[in-house]
């Protein structure tokens, strides 16, 4: 015990030193898991006493579970210890907690909108249907033309900006759009209805419904993503490629057209997939710009169109008599909706797998 | 087709750092012509100023003269992009395109300037390339394969032979060997006594011996100090840079001495 | 030959001297991209508030209500933010967890696949939290509403009486809390990766166990990354509409009553249930309670980006 051991010092002040024989009394790695088990067979053991269900089963074991751990590690490891396991059984059952509403969601939609995923529901509109019947052909057809115009408008307008802004923006401008893109992000999305709402009515007239004001209104959402994914993966360009085509005598328009951007397509293909699955559920928006309608147009640029969202929203609450009809189209079309956008998810990360160049480095 | 650089009264800027201050030289065509000097004395600063990519740097500026055979590169009507043209550079890390194939990173400086030129002429072209860069017997089989496929030495040969494609005047290099192991610099200074019959080479390096191996002309550049600009200190004959140099601080930095 | 530093020759080299057309037309195009943004952000404020003027100079009897636009406002703004406040208080702690699971606890091999689940909450539209919350979560919180009643009805809070459909205030406080889960989370998640790991590493040798490590090391470094990105989440709180639209029972004006069937409703809901089956007056003054919500979240925004920001900067430096 003299100060000239060469032994690591123990934490100063912090705590203090263990003694020998405390440091060595350590809890085997199962007896956490033991402990949770016990738990949860003295709770199962009580269950028709305390007239419990599933919920409030797993509610009771994991508090009881997390403080059984807890006293029993602060007995046998001292308080530091306890603390940490405390706070590890906090942090997992906040994730457990975190996937209870994407399990029961998932297995809501997909049991509820499973009873009309048929092929009525994919090749028929909803013209002429009272009850039972009917589909969401219209809508469907609504959601793929708004969506490819919000595409066309917002591909071009963000993949310039996010060109400008790498390559060509600096100083106070840069900042400015940076920064207005960032805020852009945060426009909730009614709000973006309301502008495409107010831009068309003061040029045509209010109480106007066109297709191509939804698509507005979504480029208005779409754009500040598509600048900001297509941003990063310029940025991972890296520069010497730039510089090896400069020193080609290749100007820099052509340099971005043809080395810059085919280096990173596949981030850029990447980035925008995502940001078509990011507008195709919007609802809001498409309510108060499209409408709805029960019938099929395929004319975005005259009068209302049904989508899919708002078709799943009107079928919800606006059902009819009697309602079950209604509600399970609504139901089979929020899970297609999910299909589409789970879909496009899993369609970016395959596009950045496959299509990323293979440097080989 | 190689062609003769006169620099005068050159001052080199970031901004409104004064990087690379008042160099005078004259490099002579079909020669090689080093420039050593420790980290950060300018020495790659001066290169890239000479096919103007220096500009390429946000703030990156010149005040004075360059002058090939008689054209004057930062003349008020000529376009940086034809000096490039005209100045082909390979730099110190090997970059070829990863999108491109082997075949497609030597037709880049045609392909990227949307050049026509008819399919067996630009066969011709690449075959000569890649011979002119001793990459040829190495790659004939595979020319569709991806060029970042290639080992270290390989790719820097590849884009010598890009930079070759493109029939410039002048080849600067920028440490072309500094990220490569000693067989594949072997293969780069054997390749540039070729390239010397046909181009006027610049070539930085950080390397004493590969300066004396393969330079006619060498050029010192040095800095007083942190934040001072650097300066060309010396221009000589190799041989005598090496063996009898007139400044006190070059045959200091060459006897290892700083630096 | 002496050199003049100050006297600059005339024909400088700028590299603006010559540009090629095809540069100057794509750079223009590219300004021009960026420049726009610019000018949709401001046309936005512009055409909602030429929109809005109309009810803002309209007498008071012609607003629904009949007590004028301040009125018509107050409870549908007090409606929006108790929710948003609601979902705050409880995603952040649970985001902040989450963020420490992910990035502390979880197996490295898992971590980024567990990252992904909660992310893939974000990718949900926000109608199918709608029905989500409607018909599984609402029923689920009802015998919960009636145990706050009977226990802690003493609080204002959870006065009841307890709605019998579980449309309250703090099942849609709830739902809004998941929806934002993913990017409070996911903001933390990135800030507390770019603690040094010297910093870390150093908590560490002290003997520390991994709970004082990211007690001493990681949260105070996060701490304003956090923030920030719970502001982030509390704009998106504010500005969540068809997941309140299907979820909130509305009717009444302002109450902290939380558990009841009389509730508030929330600005960009209002809109959405309202705006379908409005005309003339009743449309100006949406669209003015829009520009309110509009300013609300961008003053919101503003200050979220600002302290991410900073953040972003400090970690440069360091």
């Amino acid at each position: 015990m003299t100060q000239t051991s060469t032994a690591p010092a123990p934490p100063g002040s912090s705590a203090p030193a263990p003694r020998r024989g405390e440091r060595t009394r350590r809890l085997p790695t199962w007896a956490p898991w033991a402990a949770f088990l016990g738990v949860a067979a003295v709770v199962g053991a009580l269950w028709p006493v305390l007239d419990l269900n599933a919920a409030l089963f797993v509610l009771y074991t994991v508090v009881l579970g997390t403080l059984a751990v807890y006293l029993l590690t602060r007995a046998v490891e001292g308080s530091r210890r306890a603390t940490d396991r405390l706070v590890t059984c906090l942090v997992v059952s906040a994730f457990g907690l975190a996937m209870v509403p994407l399990v029961s969601l998932v297995w809501e939609v997909v049991s509820r909108g499973a009873a009309r995923l048929d092929g009525e529901f994919f090749t028929s509109s909803l013209v002429g249907i009272v009850g039972e019947g009917g589909g969401a052909y219209h809508a469907i057809m609504g959601t793929l033309i708004i969506t490819a115009l919000t595409t066309l408008l917002s591909v071009p307008i963000g993949l310039m900006t996010a060109i400008f802004l790498v390559e060509y923006a600096r100083g106070r401008l840069k900042r400015a759009i940076t920064f207005l893109v960032d805020v852009m992000t945060g426009i909730p999305s009614i709000v973006a209805g309301l502008f495409a709402y107010a831009l068309f009515a003061i040029f045509l007239g209010p109480g106007i419904r066109l297709g191509v004001m939804g698509a507005v209104a979504l480029s208005v959402l779409m754009i500040p993503v598509v600048v900001r994914s297509a941003e990063e993966v310029l940025k991972l360009v890296p520069n010497e490629l730039r510089e090896a085509s400069y020193a080609l005598g290749v100007p820099k328009w052509r340099t971005i057209v043809k080395v810059v951007i085919p280096t990173s397509i596949a981030g850029l293909g990447t980035g925008v997939t995502l940001a078509i699955a990011r507008v195709v559920g919007e609802t809001a928006p498409l309510l108060i710009t499209l409408g709805i309608t029960n019938a099929t147009n395929l004319d975005a640029f005259d009068g209302r169109m049904a989508t899919l969202p708002v078709y799943a929203y009107y079928q919800l609450t606006q059902p009819g008599v009697p309602p079950q009809f209604a509600t399970d189209r609504a139901w089979t079309a929020a899970l297609v909706l999910i299909i589409l956008v789970m879909g496009l998810n899993v369609v970016a990360r395959l596009i950045s797998r496959f299509f990323a160049p293979k440097t080989g480095r | 087709m190689a062609k003769r650089i006169d620099v005068s009264d050159l001052n080199i800027y970031y901004g409104n750092f004064l990087a690379v201050e008042n160099v005078n030289v004259s490099i002579e065509p079909r020669s090689i012509t080093a420039l050593i000097g420790p980290s950060g004395c300018g020495k790659s600063t001066f290169l890239r100023s000479i096919n103007r990519m220096h500009e390429v740097v946000p703030g990156g500026r010149v005040e004075g003269k360059i002058v090939m055979d008689g054209q004057d590169l930062y003349g008020a009507d000529v376009d940086p992009v034809d000096v490039r043209r005209q100045i082909g550079m390979v730099f110190q890390r090997p970059n070829p395109f990863p999108t491109m194939s082997i075949y497609e990173n030597v037709a880049a400086g045609i392909r990227l300037n949307n050049k026509k030129m008819r399919k067996s002429d630009l066969d011709d072209l690449v075959e000569r390339s890649l011979r002119g860069a001793n990459l040829w017997n190495e790659v004939k089989d595979r020319l569709n394969r991806p060029g970042a496929g290639l080992s270290g030495g390989q790719q820097q040969r590849l884009c010598i032979a890009r930079a070759i494609a493109v029939e410039p005047d002048v080849l600067l290099m920028d440490e072309p060997a500094s990220a490569l192991d000693p067989i594949s610099t072997l293969a780069i200074e054997d390749l540039m006594a070729d390239l010397k019959e046909r181009f006027t080479i610049v070539i930085v390096t950080h390397n004493m011996q590969q300066a004396a191996r393969v330079s006619e002309q060498t050029g010192f550049f040095n800095l007083s100090g942190v934040g001072q600009p650097g300066r060309l200190i010396e221009f000589n004959p190799t041989e005598k840079i090496f063996s009898n140099p007139d400044q006190k601080a070059t045959e200091d930095y060459i006897s290892g001495r700083f630096g | 030959m002496s050199s003049t530093r100050t006297t600059p020759p005339s024909r400088a080299g700028t590299g603006r001297s010559v540009r090629r057309p095809g540069d100057r037309v794509f750079a223009g195009t590219a300004k021009g991209a960026g420049i726009l943004i610019l000018v949709i952000l401001a046309g936005v404020a512009a055409f909602l508030v030429v929109e809005a003027v109309p009810a803002l100079t309209a007498p008071a009897e012609e607003i629904p209500g009949d007590g004028g636009l301040a009125s018509y406002v107050a409870p549908l703004v007090f409606g929006t933010l108790l929710a948003a406040v609601i979902a705050l208080l409880v995603a952040t702690p649970l985001a902040v967890a989450i963020a420490l699971f992910i990035g502390y606890y979880a197996p490295r091999r898992l971590a980024q696949g567990l990252g992904y689940l909660v992310d893939l909450l974000a990718a949900i539209p926000s109608i199918v939290y709608g029905f989500w919350g409607i018909f599984w979560l609402a029923p689920k919180l009802v015998p919960l509403f009636e145990w706050l009643e009977r226990t802690l009805g003493f609080i204002p809070l959870f006065a009841g009486p307890a709605s019998t459909t579980g449309r309250t205030m703090l099942t849609t406080g709830l739902v809004l809390a998941v929806m934002i889960l993913p990017i409070v989370s996911a903001i933390s998640r990135e800030v507390f990766l770019q603690v040094p790991s010297l910093h870390r590493e150093a908590a560490l040798a002290l003997g520390a166990t991994r709970w004082e490590m990211i007690r001493m090391a990681v949260l105070p470094y996060g701490r304003s990354g956090v923030i920030g990105g719970s502001m982030l989440g509390l704009g998106r709180a504010l500005g969540e509409t068809m997941a309140v639209a299907i979820v909130l029972s509305v009717s009444g004006g302002i109450t902290f009553n939380l558990i009841s069937s009389g509730n508030p409703s929330t600005i960009a809901a209002n809109i959405a249930l309202e705006f379908p089956e409005s005309s003339g007056i009743d449309i100006n003054t949406l669209i003015a309670s829009g520009l309110a919500l509009f300013v609300i979240t961008l003053a919101v925004n503003v200050l979220a980006r600002a302290i991410v920001n900073r953040r972003a900067e400090f970690s440069g430096a360091n």
